[in-house]
């Protein structure tokens, strides 16, 4: 176990590394020049020179990366917005709890839909329920997130007046200068995005819960269970689920960096505060800092969880944990 | 009257390309403490039979019929609670693959006191002492401390052993053994094969052993069922069957075996593929490949008739007396003149 911690935070940092690169690369290696844009309205070249030289633009790529991750790394900071001159690092995180909100909930919506529906799926194949599963999974894998978010926003926010058509509010109550704060706004007004994740995964999980289940249960231990007396729902509990559960897990790793990508959508639709929403703000102002740090930061997210996925996926099935 | 009796026991298939019949009516008995081998190739129906009267074939995809009775009481289309009660604890089994046939996220401890739970109203501590005992019996070493392992640290051969232990667990009266050697290197197999004897004496039961291998059949069974095309062939007990073999496609069976002291002989092979059980051969399934087919063979099916002067000694083949007479002892006239060459 120990040895298979040690190894995963290497390849933890191998990924931060080639990440931060690719990123770096291409974001400051693009026809834009950042001094330009950084110096203010109408700067002389002498300006545009003198603001190069301070942002060490003047300096070789290697040594910019460098000077990248040396101020990440000793100070923690991924420098300064153009636009405003705001710490990229509070923008960041100003932010980053919007998105989590909006992933994780999503997540927790997809799961708690897919999971019932793809086993109950599995135990009767070409049944009603298992048919119109598969309806809803053509929806939901030909659909948009925002054809979906705006129809959800108008169907049930505009003419319904049931949830609100957009806007967010924070978890924690009193937080100074809100409209609305407090758990319950919270979820109020993140039940249609979190729904809008739901259509666009779901259908995905439903299928994968279900093939897997089905598959496992023709597994020879499976019959096994059975030729020991176990009755069906003894099998499907103990000997089925978790192991039909152990690839979801694995993919579950890799979608949350998918979800990210769906975030900057959903969030744009309901105009929620998030990193996906300012990601496309800062690009369209040419905010290269902050481009940079919500892709660092998400970056940094999605290594962390498929770590986190790793190290479940170890304690769930042995034949890796004591390998 | 018999422990298990087995009267045409008929399964098939539903698939999309039509109805399979796996099992075309079976019927045999097996007694107390007696060892029954089951010969065939794969397709023979051999598997399909005890999973069926185990009542293990999906209910959704299969037909069943005919009669099954254990202990005097009717099985076949018994409430599944019933047949739960039955299996595992009356009616052990064990498979052909060790290593996919133990569940790999469970310990192997947690697998065997399942087996033990399920059937007794006894505490985790008690089913865990029975787990060990049970363990130890089939020789595995440091069975106290290999009870907290996984499968996957287990060996193939190992691992069989497990699987017969968790089978054992509650002293079954009927053993069913699904070629629980096919997959073991041949060292193995005879340490299983030994380890399965020595506990049929400890256990007092009677054991199904099912297989392609007739060497494991000559080593353990007390009678044999040769079964083709889902059909019983021919039935005797082992030593009848090896003496005297009755049809012709037994008389391959026996030529195909390999022999020790044959170097450089070919094995002689059946011709041709087993027959397909979508679309079986009309009359006798084993004409297409038999080498003395006649017309009557392509019409009719052979009942399932005794030998001569020999009531338990069972076969199905349209050849007279005289002619099976002449053919046996020709080909094993020549099998013996190998070996005296050899």
């Amino acid at each position: 176990m120990t040895h298979f911690l040690i190894r995963r935070i290497f390849w933890a940092i191998f990924l931060f590394l080639v990440a931060t690169i690719i990123t770096y690369l291409i974001f400051f290696v693009i026809p834009a020049d950042p001094a330009a844009l950084a110096a203010g309205k109408a700067p002389t070249p002498q300006d545009v020179a003198r603001v190069r030289h301070l942002m060490h633009l003047d300096l070789p790529i290697y040594q910019q990366y460098w000077l990248f991750l040396w101020n990440l790394i000793r100070h923690g900071s991924l420098g300064h917005s153009f636009v405003n001159r705001q710490s990229v690092r509070y923008l960041v995180g100003e932010d980053a709890p919007v998105t989590a909100s909006l992933v994780f909930g999503g997540a927790v919506f997809w799961l708690s839909l897919s999971i019932p529906v793809g086993i109950l799926s599995a135990l009767r194949p070409r049944s009603l329920l298992d048919r119109i599963a598969m309806l809803f999974v053509l929806v939901g894998i030909s659909a948009h997130p925002v054809w979906i978010g705006l129809i959800l926003s108008y169907v049930f926010g505009y003419k319904l007046g049931i949830t609100p058509i957009a806007g967010y509010c924070n978890f924690f109550p009193g937080t100074p200068g809100a409209q609305c704060s407090g758990p319950i706004q919270w979820a109020y007004h993140l039940i249609l995005p979190w729904i809008t994740f739901m259509v666009l995964f779901a259908a995905l999980y439903v299928r994968l819960i279900r093939a897997n289940v089905m598959e496992t249960m023709s597994e020879d231990y499976v019959r096994t269970a059975r030729a020991k007396g176990a009755g069906e729902r003894r099998v499907m509990v103990q000997h089925v689920l978790r192991n039909s559960m152990l690839p979801v897990v694995t993919i579950l790793g890799m979608d949350i960096g998918l979800a990210l990508g769906g975030a900057i959508f959903t969030e744009t639709v309901f105009n929620l505060p998030g990193l996906g929403n300012n990601l496309v703000s800062a690009a369209n102002a040419d905010d290269l800092p902050l481009v940079v740090g919500i892709v660092v930061f998400a970056t940094l997210a999605v290594i962390v969880f498929n770590f986190l996925v790793d190290v479940a996926y170890a304690f769930l099935d042995p034949r890796i944990r004591l390998s | 009257m018999a422990l298990l009796e087995v009267k045409d026991l008929r399964t098939s298939f539903r698939t999309d390309d039509g109805v399979v019949k796996a099992v075309s009516g079976v019927d045999f008995a097996l007694e107390r403490g007696q060892t029954l081998g089951v010969v065939g190739e794969s397709g023979s129906g051999k598997s399909v039979t005890f999973l069926t009267l185990m009542g293990l074939v999906d209910p959704r995809h299969a037909m069943v019929s005919g009669s099954v009775l254990f202990d005097g009481e009717e099985i076949l289309g018994a409430k599944t609670s019933r047949l739960r009660e039955i299996r595992g604890a009356r009616i052990g089994m064990i498979f052909q693959d060790p290593m996919t046939s133990l569940n790999p996220v469970k310990r192997i401890g947690w697998q065997l006191e399942e087996a033990v739970l399920l059937h007794n109203d006894v505490t985790r501590s008690e089913a865990r002492k029975r787990a060990v005992e049970i363990l130890k019996q089939v020789e595995i070493p440091r069975a106290d401390q290999r009870i907290d392992d996984y499968p996957h640290q287990f060996s193939g051969g190992m691992r069989q052993r497990v699987m017969i232990a968790m089978a054992l667990i509650n002293n079954p009266e009927i053993l069913i053994a699904d070629e629980p050697t096919t997959a073991l290197d041949v060292t193995t197999q005879a340490q299983i094969l030994r380890l399965m004897k020595r506990l049929q004496d400890e256990f007092q039961m009677a054991i199904v052993m099912i297989t392609h291998d007739l060497g494991v059949v000559a080593e353990l069974a007390d009678d044999v069922l040769v079964m083709y095309g889902g059909r019983v062939v021919e039935q005797a007990s082992v030593d009848d069957l090896f003496a005297k073999p009755e049809m012709p496609y037994t008389w391959g069976l026996l030529g195909s075996l390999p022999r020790l002291n044959l170097i450089a002989a070919r094995l002689e092979q059946i011709p041709g593929q087993p027959p397909s059980l979508l679309h079986p051969p009309s009359g006798c399934a084993f004409h297409p490949r038999c080498e003395f087919v006649m017309d009557v063979c392509r019409q009719e099916l052979p009942e399932l008739r005794p030998a001569l002067g020999d009531e338990t000694h069972r076969f199905r083949c349209h050849l007279d007396d005289e002619a099976r007479a002449r053919i046996w002892d020709a080909k094993r006239a020549k099998l013996v003149t190998e070996d005296v060459a050899a």
